[in-house]
């Protein structure tokens, strides 16, 4: 039976320019909130310092993504990223000396050969063995933090190469080099889950996976490919990071691993999976970014800083609520 | 006798009004219910049979110059949820509102116990209370059994013993039919009789006509918003309730002779341990085969085989010839199979998603430009195009499908099938919870891609469907093909007959 409500449901497509004009009036609303508070906010000086600072965060919560729009979760992302970069660095401090361009290229191949392995055998056993990807990831996740830090004997692979400091230090055409790889990522996560088969296919194993699966999608491939991509996603931030800091260490990023799952629900994912887009999760890290930066500036606690994000998130999950009725 | 229940009535209602915006939903209705009586709220989508109930049961506010009268000389100018469930109005929505994780007891008791959130809960009076309520109804069902493990037939018994436990007086019941099987609504129907006999009036909201004629004693007929009128149903017709629901006369006239052309699909002693045995069918170009039976008869098992999704253990499925060993149901599509799942709620369509993604869906690989880019565009075209070929109502593409009627999600249902130009559509129970006008939507449908040399397979568990659609009848019992008919030779009460025999 049909209720006379049904005239009201708004349609989708304006809904999610709703989102992003939504999260890029925080964006414009947490900036000028800086400006106005903390003098000298607004300049190159800080913009540049964010942008070295907000790849690390917001890669890794592209890597969350994914799985989160299909319904699911990868709790493991920090430690493939981690895991990666460690396999990077065993490579790049085996060569003494000059370390050659070739070299570094392998290494970096082989970082993104590991999250995509990691990320595909998460998939696997989510696809073929039903399992919840809470579990499984979990299970991945424990499993990757007690392998690395066994190896690393719980300490840190450091002493990178000269020339690898330019991809988390350098500056291409006067731009930060992370901030390129930052962009380049959700560029591909648009095109990825916007404008090709599998990208329409991950929301719809997220909104009902059986009915995906009658209607002839191979869903078993799906998150195979999908959790794969979110574990090569977590190897690029895994690389990023090791240029950063210059050392790998296991624990690195760890915190923000319930930052990333809360980013994108900030932006609009449905939790049960199905819903969200990619632009606005990135401006909503952007505004995570400037939050932080902001609070630094104003000489503010670091602890303090994150827990203003805290209030940031549930403040706008409060607002969404009544919005946020599918 | 007829008299005496006449001047008995529970409940008068005059000039139901209720107007959402500039929509008059309901307009000047007059409603009234007598004690004890099984009365059918008949009416096709839309024509305000739950705008009436959410007035009475007090969820709308009546608009003014509506007047109920319980016959307790008190008027009323609206209601209130609190004052219905004083005065014993009930609703069973179709979705039952049950708690799958909780026990039968804690279900049957729920508002006994939670009305007031610190009263503790006594687990033995609430199950003595819920075993008093099954015995009522003479069901013996374990009153510690989660809901999720019973059938829905056996939820709906949870939810009307929910009811009973609140003194119900007058029990509106939405739909309470439309997942079950034949025998099951008989059981319910069963039920229903008993409740009346109690003195509980019981208004049926239903498609079904069959079951409308044969259960009430009076059928209320809504039409757009308005009172078409109150009939007893003894002596009516399934053809005249249509024509006063619809305001026109629904096509049944049965099928030409078998066409004869090559033949599309044939199993050969087709088995799958369990479900079904030795299926032995053929279906040739333009044929509708309709396959009736009882739900469980192995009828949607057969069709999932067919369909790839389960691997028979034992005989052949050729298509065009051929023999298929389908490792999935991706090879069936492939291979020019269709399958209409019956459960369109779960399996049909992705109810939470665009009309256009769901309709697209199947033929994604289609769409792409370059290899791989797909568009927004490519899937609204396609959209827009079955839309007007297949007449479906959709007020915006871009709408989740859960917004349209049972017979509009059915069009896109058949829309995203359709745009694989298979040869062989299996369409399982393929106007559940399609009402009357909708249904005959469907079948010219069907029979339009007959003509055009679809080979199709028509399951159903009621006789007008297959009736009216097939070429052929084959009637599935038990996991087995026992018997073909003619549909020109056997009548539509006939084959009922052997159906639930």
């Amino acid at each position: 039976m049909t209720t006379p409500d049904i005239a009201m449901k708004k349609s989708r497509v304006p809904a999610d320019l709703i989102e992003i004009g939504a999260m890029f009036g925080l964006l414009v609303a947490t900036v000028s909130f800086f400006t106005v508070m903390a003098p000298g906010f607004f300049s190159p000086g800080i913009f540049t310092s964010m942008a070295y600072q907000l790849p690390e965060l917001g890669i890794l919560t592209l890597a969350m993504l994914l799985p989160i729009l299909s319904g699911g979760l990868n709790l493991a992302v920090t430690f493939t990223a981690n895991v990666a970069g460690l396999v990077a660095a065993w490579i790049l401090v085996q060569v003494t000396g000059d370390a050659s361009a070739g070299i570094i290229i392998v290494a970096i191949l082989a970082a993104l050969a590991t999250g995509a392995l990691i990320g595909a055998a998460i998939g696997a056993l989510v696809a073929y063995t039903g399992a919840h990807p809470i579990l499984v990831s979990l299970g991945f996740m424990i499993l990757l933090r007690g392998a690395g830090e066994w190896f690393t004997r719980g300490g840190d692979i450091s002493g990178m190469p000269e020339f690898f400091r330019f991809v988390g230090h350098g500056t291409l055409l006067y731009v930060p080099v992370p901030l390129i790889i930052f962009i380049a990522a959700v560029a591909l996560w648009v095109l990825v889950l916007h404008y090709t088969r599998l990208g329409f296919s991950i929301y719809m194993i997220g909104s009902n996976a059986k009915a995906a699966l009658y209607s002839g999608i191979d869903v078993a491939r799906v998150q195979i490919t999908l959790y794969a991509l979110s574990g090569l996603m977590s190897a690029v931030a895994g690389i990023v990071m090791l240029s950063r800091f210059n050392s790998v260490r296991i624990g690195h990023g760890e915190s923000y691993l319930l930052i990333m799952i809360l980013a994108c629900f900030l932006a609009g994912a449905n939790p049960f999976g199905g819903f969200g887009r990619v632009l606005p999760v990135a401006l909503g890290l952007v505004s995570l970014q400037v939050i932080s930066s902001g609070l630094n500036l104003m000489g503010v606690s670091q602890h303090f800083a994150t827990a203003t994000w805290g209030i940031f998130l549930i403040l706008v999950m409060v607002i969404r609520a009544p919005f946020q009725q599918r | 006798m007829l008299d005496q229940t006449q001047s008995d009535y529970a409940l008068r209602v005059k000039g139901a009004t209720k107007r959402f915006g500039n929509q008059l939903a309901l307009d000047d209705v007059d409603f009234e219910l007598r004690s004890g009586e099984v009365h059918c709220l008949a009416g096709e989508n839309g024509s305000g049979k739950s705008t009436l109930i959410k007035l009475i049961s007090g969820a709308y506010s009546a608009d003014p110059g509506t007047r109920f009268d319980f016959g307790d000389g008190k008027g009323r100018d609206r209601m209130t949820p609190t004052e219905a469930r004083e005065l014993g109005v009930h609703v069973i929505w179709q979705d039952l509102s049950l708690f799958p994780d909780l026990t039968v007891a804690e279900n049957i008791c729920f508002e006994h116990f939670v009305a007031d959130a610190l009263k503790r809960y006594d687990r033995g009076a609430s199950r003595a209370l819920a075993r008093t309520a099954l015995d009522r109804l003479g069901v013996p069902l374990d009153v510690d059994t989660h809901v999720r493990d019973l059938s829905i037939a056996q939820r709906q018994i949870v939810a009307i013993c929910r009811v009973l436990t609140g003194n119900p007086r007058i029990v509106f019941m939405d739909e309470p039919t439309a997942s079950l099987t034949q025998a099951e609504t008989d059981g319910l129907l069963v039920i229903v009789r008993k409740m009346s006999a109690q003195g509980i009036s019981v208004v049926f909201v239903s498609h079904r006509l069959a079951e409308v004629l044969d259960i009430s004693e009076r059928v209320t007929v809504l039409k757009d918003g308005a009172l078409v009128g109150c009939f007893p149903t003894e002596g009516m017709t399934q053809g005249e309730l249509t024509r006063l629901m619809t305001g026109r006369l629904l096509e049944t006239r049965v099928q030409d002779k078998s066409p004869q052309g090559d033949v599309v699909l044939r199993t050969q002693g087709l088995s799958r341990a369990g479900e079904f045995e030795d299926v032995s069918i053929t279906i040739r170009k333009g044929e509708v085969l309709g396959l009736i039976g009882l739900l469980g008869a192995g009828r949607t098992e057969l069709a999932q085989t067919l369909f790839g999704l389960s691997r028979p253990d034992a005989g052949r499925i050729e298509i065009g010839g051929e023999s298929q060993h389908f490792r999935s149901n991706r090879d069936a599509i492939r291979k020019g199979i269709a399958y209409v799942s019956e459960d369109r709620l779960n399996l049909g369509l992705i109810q939470a998603q665009s009309i256009t993604d769901n309709t697209a869906m199947t033929v994604l690989k289609s769409l792409l430009r370059f290899g791989f880019l797909l568009t927004e565009k490519a899937k609204r075209r396609l959209t827009q195009d079955w839309i007007d070929r297949l007449r479906t109502k959709a007020a915006d593409i871009d709408l989740p499908v859960s917004a349209l009627s049972g017979g509009n999600q059915q069009r896109v249902v058949l829309a995203k099938w359709l745009a694989t130009s298979p040869d062989l559509l299996i369409l399982d129970a393929p106007t559940v919870g399609v009402d009357v006008g909708a249904r005959a939507g469907i079948f010219e449908i069907i029979h339009e891609l007959a003509a055009s040399g679809m080979a199709i397979l028509l399951i159903s568990d009621e006789a007008s469907e297959v009736l009216y659609n097939a070429h052929r009848i084959a009637l599935m019992k038990s996991g087995s093909i026992t018997d073909y008919f003619d549909p020109a030779a056997i009548t539509e009460k006939e084959l009922e007959a052997i159906v639930n025999a």
